[in-house]
C-alpha cells in the first residue's frame, strides 16, 4: 500500500482537477443538448447524458487503474502496444461490416455488442508513445532532415490507415506531433513554412473565382507570386541585410511588370505565366547574388519560392480539377466565397446562429431553443460547444476555454519538468493532440476552420473519445508521478 | 547543452496556443456580442409564427338581410429551407398544377423584388384561395410533402348576385400596400373596391398570432411559453348597409339588357338605397382561384361591367337640369312666380321647344312641358341681370353667382364626405374655362346657352342627380348620399344656397309631370309622385333617357335618378323604372307586374352580357 500514498502525493492534482471540471461541463452540455420537452432526467440511461453519465464513471476507472499501473510499462511496451494498434487498424479496414458497419462513410467503429470504440483512438497513444520511445534512445538528435525521416514513417503509417478508414478528421490529428517536433529540435522553419503554405492555398482559392483576363489569369495566382516575391524582399531586406540588393531587386521586379504590361498592348500575354516568370527570374538573380557575394543563405529561399510557386499552380489545378463539388463548396463557404445555406454551409449557419444568440449571459441551463430543436447538427458530440454558447453565453463560452487554457498551461509546466525525454516527449505529444483538437473542433464551430468532424475532448459525447482522451491525460499523469516516486 | 536553448520552445508553444484561444474568444465576442443578426436567425428558426386570421366582418342590408359572409378556404404555404427531396412531379400531380407554374411560382417567391417579406425561414404562400374541395384530396398527401402546409383563411360568399359595384371584392394585397402599411403581408387579403375598400379596417379585424416551438425537421414542438406570448385575433366587425336589398335587386332586373343606372337616396338621411350599375357582375366571380381570369375578362369587355357607373360615368343631365336652374334663377332673382316668356315651339330661337303647348308660359308650366324657350329666357335673365359690365365683368360675377348656387347642390364636384371612394366630379364650368375658351370677352350668354337646358358642358353624375333630388325633397338641403347605415354618417347635412320658399313651386311642377306632363303614363293611383324627364343629346348614337324624381311630397321617402343610355326618351324608359322603384319601396311590393314584365324585357344594347 505505501505505492497508492506516494502515488497520491506525487498525482498532479490540478491537471485532474481541471480534467473533472472539463468533464461534467461536458456532461451537463449533452445534457442540455439533448434535452427534451418531455424527459428530463439526467440519469435515465436510454438517454445521452444517461450513457455519458456512465462513460464517465467508467472513465474514472479506467483513469485510476492505469495510475495504478507500472509506469514503466509505457516505456518497454511501446513498440508491442503501436503494432498491436496497427494491426487493429488494418484489422478496421478488412472487417467484416457486422463488426465495422459503415457510420457516414467511414469505416472506423469497431462495434462489438453495446461497445463501440474507434482504434484510431488508441493510435494517437500508440504513436505519441513510440514516438517517445524512438526520441528517448541514447543517440537521437532531432537536428537534420533525415532524423525526421523515421520519425514521419511513424506517423505516416497509422495516419495512412486512419485516411484508409474515410475518418480524414482524426488523421489529420497526427499533424500535431510537429509541434512536439517543434519543442524537440526541429526547425522552427517547418512551422513557418506550413503556415505560409496555409496562406498561399488561402489566396490562390479566395481570388481564383476573379477571373483577370480572357486568357485565363486568376488574381488569386498573381496575389501568390507577388506574396513569394514580397517574401524574398523581406527575407533580403531585413534577415540577410543585402539592402542595397534588396531594393535593386525590387526595381527590377517594377520594372519588368510594368513592362510586361505595355508589352501586353501587343501581345497577349497571360498573366499567371507572368507572374511565374517574374518568380524564376527572382531566384536566378538571388542565386547570382548569392555566387557573387558568397553569401550561403539564399539557397533556403530560392528552392523555398520555387516549391511555394509550384504549390500555388496545383492548388489551383487540384482544387478547380480535382477536388469534387462538395468538397469545393465547403472550403468556399469557409472562405466566404459563397454561401450555401442548405447544404454545405448549414452546418456552422445553425452552429454560429446558436451560438451567436446566446449573448452575453446565455439563455440559461436548458433554455436553448437551437440546439435542443437539433437545428444544430451532431450537437453533442461534434458540435457540443454550441449548447454551452447558447445557453451560458460569452461569459460561459469564454469560461470554457480558459479551463482548457489552464489545463494546457498546466501539461506544459508538467512536460517540461520531466527529467526523462520519454515523458517529456509524450507529455508534449499530449498537449499537441489537445490543443489540435481543440483548435479544429472549436474553430470549426465558430466557422473559422473547415467542417472537420473531430470531437471537443472531454466534452463531446461518447465513451470511446472519452476513453481515449482520459487514457491519454491519466498516462501522463501516470509517468509524471513516477517524477518522485524515484526519489523516495 | 543543446536542451537549454530547446526549453525556451516552451514559450512559443505557449504563445501559439494563447493565440488561437484568443483569436476563438474575439471571435465569440464578434458573434455573441457584436452582431445581431443571429439572434434573429434563432427567432425564426425556433419559433413558427403562426399568423391566426381573423373572420371578416360580414355585411347586411338595411332590413339586416345577411348580404356577405364567409366561407372557408384554404392557402398553401411552403418554407423554402424546410423542401426535402421534394418529387416535383407527384406534387405538381397532388396540387394539380403543371410543372412549369411550379417553377414560375418558386421563381416568383424567391424573389425579392416581387416578395418583399421573402425569406427561406418563414412561410410563404404558394398557391391561395382553395376551396374545400379541392383541399379534400390535396391534405391527404400533405405527408408526403415536407416544407408545404395547408393554411385556413375565409373567402366571401353572397347572398345574392347583385350589388357587386358597392360591396367590392377583397383580393391579395397589393406590394405598394405593403410597403406603406406594415399591417399586411405578402398573401394577405384585403378590400380591393366598394365598401369592402372603404370600411377595410373595420371588416378586417386583426390578425393573431401563435408561438409554436418548431425543430430541425419542422416538427412542432408545443407552444412557445405554453401560449402566454400568443396574441388572438380579433373578428372583424359586421357592417350594416343602407341599401334596401329588395329594391337594389328589383333596380337590377330593370336594367337587364341595358346600359346605365339607378341611384336611389332617402332624402331626410341620405342613405343610399339602391345603386345599380348596369352591365354588372355576380360578385362571387371575383372570389377564389378564379378571381384573377374573371377580373381580366371583366376588365377588357367594351362594355365596361368593373365600372360603377352611378358614380363614375358623368352624363348631360339634359331636362332634369331644369328644376334645379328653376330653383337657382329664382333665387338669383332671373325669374318669379310670375314671370312669364313667349315659346314659339319648333320656330323658337335660338333654342327651339320640343314640345306643343299655349304661350306665353309660366314657370310651373315651363317644367310641366319642359319648355326649352322659357329656360333659356331664364338664364339670360339671370346671368344678365346687371348687363355685362366693363369688360364683362358684371355678366362673369352673375355667372359665377349661378355656378356656385348650382354646386351647392352637390354637382361640379366629389362628395368628398361620403363613403363611396370611387367618384368622378362631374362638370359646372367655370368662369375660367370659358376665358380659355373664348378669351376674356369673348363669351355672353347666347355662347353658353347650352347650359340653361342642361345640355353642353355641364355634366351629372347619376349619384349627384339623385342627391339633387334629394335635396328639392328636402327643400333646401341634403345629407352626403352613404352606404353605411351608421348614425354619424347623417350629421353630413349641406345646406343649398337656394331659400326653402322658391321649391314649393318647382315641386308643384314636377308633381304636373305626372299630372299632365311628360310623365304621366307612369302615375300610380293614389301616390303622388315628383319627377322630370330628361332626353339628352349626346354624340355616341341614340338619346339618353333620363329621369329624376322623389315620392312622396310629406316626409319624403325616396328620391331617385335613373339614367338608361342610348335609348331614347326619358318618359319611355326611365320614367317607368323610377315609378316601378317607387311603388317597390313605398308599397313594399310591385302591382303593375306587366308593367315590370315589359320593361325588363327591353334591350337596348345587345353587347350588354349577363354575368
Ligand atoms: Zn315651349
Amino acid at each position: 500500500m505505501s505505492r497508492n500514498v506516494s502515488i497520491k502525493y506525487a498525482l498532479d492534482w490540478t491537471t485532474v482537477i481541471f480534467y473533472v471540471i472539463l468533464v461534467v461541463m461536458g456532461w451537463l452540455s449533452i445534457y442540455g443538448a439533448s434535452y427534451n420537452f418531455d424527459q428530463s432526467d439526467i440519469f435515465d440511461w436510454e438517454q445521452r447524458a444517461g450513457k455519458q453519465f456512465i462513460w464517465i464513471l467508467t472513465a474514472f476507472v479506467l483513469g485510476g487503474v492505469l495510475l495504478l499501473l507500472d509506469y514503466k510499462i509505457y516505456n518497454y511496451f511501446a513498440y508491442i502496444f503501436y503494432g498491436a494498434v496497427l494491426l487493429l487498424l488494418i484489422f478496421t479496414i478488412f472487417a467484416p461490416s457486422s463488426i465495422v458497419p459503415d457510420i457516414k462513410g467511414s469505416r472506423s467503429w469497431i462495434v462489438l455488442g453495446p461497445v463501440s470504440f474507434q482504434p484510431a483512438e488508441l493510435a494517437k497513444i500508440a504513436t505519441a508513445l513510440v514516438l517517445a520511445k524512438f526520441m528517448s534512445a541514447y543517440n537521437f538528435k532531432l537536428k537534420n532532415w533525415k532524423d525526421l525521416l523515421p520519425l514521419a514513417l511513424l506517423i505516416f503509417i497509422p495516419f495512412s490507415l486512419i485516411i484508409l478508414q474515410k475518418e480524414t478528421g482524426s488523421a489529420l490529428i497526427f499533424v500535431s506531433f510537429l509541434l512536439m517536433f517543434y519543442r524537440e529540435g526541429m526547425k522552427g522553419i517547418v512551422l513557418l513554412i506550413g503556415v505560409y503554405a496555409i496562406i498561399l492555398f488561402v489566396v490562390v482559392i479566395k481570388f481564383s473565382i476573379i477571373p483577370l483576363q480572357p486568357e485565363g489569369a486568376t488574381l488569386g495566382i498573381i496575389l501568390a507570386m507577388g506574396i513569394i516575391v514580397l517574401t524574398q524582399f523581406v527575407y533580403a531586406f531585413f534577415y540577410v541585410k543585402n539592402r542595397k540588393e534588396a531594393l535593386i531587386f525590387l526595381l527590377g521586379i517594377i520594372v519588368i511588370a510594368g513592362l510586361s504590361v505595355l508589352l501586353h498592348q501587343w501581345i497577349p500575354l497571360n498573366y499567371n505565366f507572368v507572374a511565374l516568370f517574374l518568380v524564376v527570374i527572382s531566384c536566378i538573380y538571388w542565386i547570382f547574388v548569392e555566387l557573387f557575394n558568397r553569401f550561403r543563405k539564399y539557397w533556403y529561399i530560392v528552392s523555398i519560392s520555387l516549391a511555394a510557386a509550384l504549390f500555388s499552380f496545383s492548388s489551383d489545378y487540384l482544387f478547380n480539377k480535382m477536388l469534387e463539388s462538395h468538397q469545393q463548396i465547403r472550403i468556399k463557404v469557409l472562405l466566404n466565397m459563397e454561401e450555401d445555406l442548405i447544404g454545405a454551409g448549414y452546418n456552422v449557419n445553425q452552429s454560429k446562429i446558436a451560438i451567436g444568440s446566446g449573448g452575453l449571459w446565455g439563455k440559461g441551463f436548458l433554455n436553448g431553443t437551437q440546439t435542443k430543436l437539433k437545428y444544430v447538427p451532431e450537437q453533442d458530440t461534434d458540435f457540443i460547444f454550441c449548447t454551452v454558447g447558447e445557453e451560458h453565453g460569452f461569459w460561459g463560452s469564454t469560461l470554457v476555454l480558459v479551463i482548457f487554457w489552464l489545463l494546457l498551461m498546466r501539461l506544459l509546466r508538467i512536460a517540461e519538468r520531466q527529467r526523462e525525454v520519454f515523458n517529456r516527449v509524450y507529455a508534449y505529444s499530449v498537449v499537441s493532440i489537445l490543443f489540435f483538437h481543440l483548435m479544429i473542433n472549436i474553430g470549426m464551430v465558430l466557422g473559422l476552420m473547415p467542417v472537420i468532424g473531430i470531437p471537443l475532448p472531454f466534452f463531446s459525447y461518447g465513451g470511446s473519445s472519452l476513453w481515449g482522451f482520459t487514457m491519454l491525460l491519466f498516462i501522463l499523469l501516470r509517468l509524471d508521478a513516477s517524477r518522485l516516486e524515484r526519489l523516495t | 547543452m543543446i536542451n537549454d536553448t530547446l526549453q525556451n520552445r516552451r514559450y512559443v508553444i505557449a504563445i501559439i496556443i494563447s493565440v488561437v484561444l484568443g483569436i476563438f474568444i474575439l471571435r465569440l465576442f464578434s458573434l455573441q456580442i457584436f452582431e445581431s443578426k443571429y439572434k434573429e436567425g434563432a427567432d425564426s428558426n425556433a419559433f413558427l409564427k403562426k399568423t391566426l386570421f381573423p373572420s371578416r366582418g360580414l355585411i347586411y342590408d338595411r332590413n339586416h338581410t345577411l348580404l356577405v359572409y364567409n366561407k372557408p378556404a384554404y392557402d398553401i404555404t411552403l418554407i423554402l429551407r424546410e423542401i426535402r427531396d421534394l418529387d416535383t412531379l407527384a406534387f405538381c400531380k397532388a396540387m394539380n398544377i403543371d410543372k412549369s407554374y411550379f417553377i414560375n411560382r418558386i421563381a416568383e417567391i424567391k424573389d425579392r423584388k416581387k416578395n418583399l417579406g421573402y425569406s427561406s425561414y418563414t412561410p410563404q404562400i404558394f398557391m391561395t384561395q382553395l376551396n374545400i374541395e379541392d383541399i379534400a384530396t390535396i391534405q391527404q398527401s400533405m405527408y408526403k410533402f415536407p416544407g408545404f402546409y395547408v393554411q385556413k383563411r375565409t373567402l366571401r360568399e353572397y347572398a345574392f348576385s347583385g350589388a357587386a359595384h358597392v360591396l367590392g371584392s377583397i383580393g391579395e394585397v397589393s406590394q405598394k400596400r405593403i410597403e406603406n402599411d406594415n399591417y399586411y403581408k405578402s398573401g394577405d387579403y384585403i378590400g380591393r373596391d366598394g365598401v369592402e375598400y372603404t370600411y377595410e379596417k373595420i371588416l378586417r379585424g386583426t390578425k393573431g398570432i401563435e408561438i409554436l416551438l418548431r425543430d430541425a425537421k419542422g416538427r412542432i414542438k408545443g407552444k412557445y411559453e405554453n401560449g402566454a406570448k400568443d396574441i388572438a385575433s380579433k373578428a372583424g366587425e359586421n357592417l350594416t348597409l343602407t341599401l334596401d336589398i329588395q329594391l337594389q335587386v328589383l333596380g337590377e332586373k330593370l336594367m337587364t339588357g341595358k346600359i346605365g343606372s339607378i341611384v336611389a337616396i332617402e332624402p331626410q338621411t341620405g342613405e343610399i338605397l339602391a345603386m345599380v350599375s348596369n352591365p354588372a357582375f355576380n360578385p362571387s366571380l371575383l372570389v377564389g382561384r378564379q378571381r384573377s381570369k374573371n377580373y381580366s375578362e371583366l376588365l377588357h369587355d367594351p362594355e365596361k361591367p368593373l365600372m360603377n357607373r352611378a358614380t363614375q360615368a358623368q352624363y348631360s343631365p339634359g331636362s332634369t337640369f331644369k328644376l334645379i336652374q328653376a330653383l337657382v334663377h329664382q333665387q338669383l332673382g332671373g325669374i318669379n312666380e310670375v314671370t312669364r316668356y313667349s315659346c314659339n315651339g319648333l320656330a323658337s330661337s335660338p333654342i327651339r321647344c320640343t314640345h306643343s303647348h299655349g304661350s306665353p308660359v309660366g314657370l310651373l308650366n315651363a317644367i310641366e312641358q319642359s319648355c326649352n324657350p322659357y329656360f333659356w329666357n331664364a338664364f339670360k335673365s339671370s346671368v344678365e341681370k346687371d348687363g355685362y359690365g366693363q369688360k364683362n365683368m358684371l355678366f362673369k360675377k352673375n355667372y359665377t353667382d349661378w355656378r356656385n348656387t348650382i354646386m351647392s347642390f352637390g354637382f361640379g364636384k366629389k362628395i368628398d364626405d361620403s363613403d363611396i371612394y370611387e367618384q368622378v366630379r362631374g362638370n359646372i364650368p367655370s368662369e375660367n374655362f370659358y376665358n380659355r375658351c373664348y378669351g376674356e370677352t369673348g363669351w355672353r350668354a347666347i355662347t353658353i346657352r347650352s347650359l340653361s337646358i342642361g345640355q353642353g358642358e355641364v355634366l351629372v353624375t347619376p349619384l349627384q342627380l339623385a342627391n339633387s333630388a334629394a335635396a328639392i325633397a328636402n327643400q333646401g338641403y341634403y345629407i352626403s348620399p352613404h352606404l353605411n347605415k351608421n348614425d354619424s354618417m347623417q350629421k353630413k347635412i349641406h345646406h343649398t344656397l337656394v331659400e326653402k320658399k322658391y321649391f314649393l313651386i318647382v315641386i308643384e311642377g314636377m308633381s304636373r309631370v305626372f299630372e299632365y306632363g311628360t310623365a304621366r303614363a307612369s302615375r300610380i293611383e293614389g301616390l303622388e309622385m315628383f319627377g322630370k324627364t330628361g332626353t339628352v343629346e349626346n354624340s355616341r348614337g341614340k338619346n339618353h333617357s333620363i329621369f329624376m324624381g322623389f315620392a312622396p311630397r310629406e316626409n319624403p321617402k325616396i328620391a331617385i335618378a335613373v339614367v338608361v343610355e342610348n335609348a331614347g326618351y326619358g318618359s319611355v324608359y326611365a320614367a317607368p323604372i323610377f315609378s316601378l322603384l317607387v311603388e317597390q319601396y313605398i308599397k313594399g311590393k310591385i302591382e303593375r307586374v306587366e308593367l315590370q314584365e315589359r320593361i325588363t324585357k327591353i334591350v337596348t344594347n345587345t353587347n350588354v352580357k349577363e354575368r
